[in-house]
């Protein structure tokens, strides 16, 4: 069967409304890029799930962040994305411009150079992520041990999403599919959808990023349904494999412990987050218990929108003009993966 | 509110910034038409027309150059900051004539390395056509930086009415070459990655001759810098009151850059260069004004990208058919970059 062929199928689709949830942001980007909606049936409805970790970071991680990069003798290191998340004492980037030390790294292992060429400084790194980078904040921690560098710290917000879709398919039971996220999967491996696909009875399809992924993956979630059936499926087998990485997984398995996390807009979630083991310690900067989060502007829906409840555009906040990738209220509109912000830029 | 690295992107940002504050208090005929160099009118000198009724026109730019690093493969800041005025003053039809240059260099600045950059621009200039005919320097306290702010004037002949406001329904919109490549290779050197990409950063007189050489009525033309083509196509959309729709299949990008922003996630349409253009002409012109373009060194990879609609918004009909509508750079991009 060949592309046109599965385009066609899904364009003519005219079974019961259907609402399938891809779960990755980059997932959520490319379906924009590519104008998946555009090629497939009214009746195939996408919504976006809280594969964005910026989107799901609380508030108290961001101020917890901007301490850190305002106290004397600390240079907080941080991916480009966390930087216009506003806070409660403004975004990284507002305060970047006032005066806190923040600089914008590329890779987490930048801090190993920094931290050797200059030990008064205490290099503070924002870890937020999921399983696709909990091993290299990892092989970090893992580095600076073995170096016996003492001023690097880790704020840690790193998620695990398997215990996300429990909590996703225990509360909203409207959604039909799941398009899993290629990159969590290529650490993770298949197997850990099994125990999902088998307690809830939905089709769960591994996906890549090419537009012939994702509508290879639609289609088969869709033949699917038409069957019955609600099992594992991976249809990105070129990068991921059955066992995912085992030396990725040993590293998070050497370096963190399972933990109660909070998702914003979701909640907590129990043993969703990782932490660094007790061995690690010295390198944590507080990363436990920052679960406040900032009082949502009323009106604003960031909630429902990562749990696919609403499109963004049903927003108020976004449908009247005052939440923009300018001026965002929430990190939702402000991740380059953020259903939001990925919304307000294609003008859906 | 405070300057952040996301005003200096030539997206939404620094637009925000041009209106909010500039726009206000520099507020005029001229600057308020927001091209990429000002065209002003001027009494002709008696020696160059009889009657002294006719008007001569000038084009006015000025540009800053803050790139990090100063050296990359395939130019350096002083061969850029010739090639970025020179190209500001092309892009309305004008040949240009002479530059200013001003350098604000941070103490610690390697004097041999200045000397090569100085060079550098001399020679690009000589290249150009320009004459570099006034110049400043300023030192300040700092790390062994360097700015350079340059100023260029260029003369409009007699006939040339190009404008971001000029497209219609019926052009169609040609690309000069392969885009994402200055990005790249600056990321490239940033991030310490080794691969062959060179910046495109070329002074475009070549295509720009030729275009008009051939006779061919140049609606409106625009260097495809800072926010990148995804920016561009929408500002032109926006200063003509037309539809623009791209065929993504044809808009040109190297496997090398290709392969690189899927890993980094970019895209190459919001990726900067700094020698690369579009041409916006009436259709019937297409084949003679892509065949123009090709015949110049910098434009021999010229295709035709897209179509100028009747309607409003900058839209992409994807590879597999299905058509998005697409908007300026948010956010940063990548800061100084050029």
């Amino acid at each position: 069967m060949d592309i046109a062929q599965v385009i066609d199928y899904l364009k003519s689709y005219d079974g019961r409304q259907l609402k399938l949830m891809e779960v990755c942001g980059t997932h959520t980007a490319a379906i924009f890029k590519n104008g998946i909606r555009d090629l497939i049936s009214p009746k195939i409805k996408l919504i976006s799930g809280p594969g964005c970790p910026v989107c799901v970071t609380p508030t108290a991680f961001i101020d917890k962040c901007v301490s850190y990069a305002k106290a004397p003798g600390c240079e907080l290191l941080t991916f480009g994305d966390m930087m216009k998340v506003p806070g409660t004492a403004g975004s990284l980037s507002e305060n970047k411009a006032g005066d806190a030390h923040i600089s914008i790294m590329y890779s987490p292992l930048e801090a190993i150079e920094k931290a050797a060429a200059h030990p008064d400084v205490t290099y503070v790194v924002a870890a937020v992520g999921f399983e696709t980078t909990a091993p290299t904040y990892a092989l970090l921690v893992k580095e600076a041990a073995r170096r016996g560098l003492a001023n690097i710290r880790l704020v840690t917000a790193l998620k695990t999403a398997i215990p996300a879709l429990h909590w996703i398919c225990q509360n909203q039971n409207d959604i039909d599919g799941f398009i899993c996220p290629g990159h969590v999967s290529v650490i993770t491996g298949v197997h850990v959808y099994d125990e999902l696909a088998a307690a809830y009875g939905k089709p769960f399809v591994v996906s890549g990023f090419e537009a012939e992924h994702i509508l290879a993956a639609i289609y088969r979630i869709v033949k699917q349904i038409e069957a019955g059936e609600g099992r594992v499926e991976n249809m990105y087998p070129n990068a991921v494999r059955e066992n995912g990485n085992p030396n990725a997984l040993q590293a998070i398995e050497d370096v963190y412990v399972p933990g109660p996390a909070v998702w914003r807009g979701l909640g907590r979630i129990d043993d969703s987050g990782l932490y660094l083991r007790e061995e690690y310690a010295q390198f944590d900067g507080g990363s436990r218990g920052l679960d406040e989060d900032m009082e949502l502007p009323a009106g604003c829906r960031c909630g429902d929108v990562i749990t696919g409840r609403i499109n963004p555009d049903q927003c108020p906040m976004f449908a009247g003009g005052s939440c923009t990738p300018m001026e965002p209220f929430g990190p939702c509109m402000v991740s380059s993966e953020g259903s939001c912000g990925i919304w307000y830029r294609n003008k859906h | 509110m405070k300057i952040t690295m996301a005003h200096g992107s030539g997206g939404k940002s620094s637009a925000q910034l041009m209106k909010d504050i500039f726009g206000k208090h520099f507020r005029n005929d001229v600057l308020d038409k927001m091209e990429d160099a000002a065209v002003l009118s001027l009494p002709a000198s008696d020696e160059s027309t009889a009657d002294g009724s006719a008007v001569a026109r000038i084009a006015c730019s000025t540009d800053s150059f803050v790139v990090t690093p100063l050296v990359f493969k395939g130019g350096d800041i002083g061969k850029l900051c010739v090639c970025g005025t020179v190209n500001d003053l092309l892009m309305m039809g004008a040949v240009p004539k002479y530059l200013t240059c001003g350098f604000i260099m941070e103490e610690g600045l390697d004097t041999d390395l200045l000397d090569q950059l100085v060079g550098s621009m001399a020679a690009q200039a000589r290249e150009a056509g320009v004459i570099i005919a006034a110049g400043d320097t300023k030192v300040v306290e700092g790390n062994g930086g360097l700015y350079i702010n340059t100023t260029g004037i260029g003369l409009i002949p007699e006939g040339r009415d190009v404008s971001s406001s000029n497209c219609r329904a019926g052009d169609v919109i040609l690309c000069s070459g392969n885009l994402g490549d200055h990005h790249a290779c600056i990321l490239s050197h940033r991030m310490e990655i080794e691969n062959d990409i060179t910046s495109d950063c070329a002074a475009l007189n070549d295509i720009v001759d030729a275009l008009f050489d051939a006779g061919i009525d140049v609606r409106t033309m625009r260097d495809v810098t800072r926010g990148g083509l995804g920016t561009v196509i929408n500002e032109i959309a926006g200063s003509s009151a037309c539809k623009i729709e791209l065929d993504e299949d044809s808009i040109p990008v190297s496997p090398q850059v290709k392969g690189f922003s899927d890993i980094l996630g970019l895209d190459p349409l919001y990726m900067g260069n700094e020698g690369k253009m579009i041409a916006v002409v009436p259709e019937a012109q297409a084949e003679a004004a892509l065949a123009a373009m090709r015949s110049a060194e910098h434009g021999k990879d010229a295709v035709m990208i897209g179509r100028v609609l009747e309607g409003e918004g900058a839209f992409i009909k994807t590879r597999l058919g299905a058509t998005r509508r697409f908007d300026v750079l948010y956010g940063e991009g990548l800061p100084r970059i050029c």
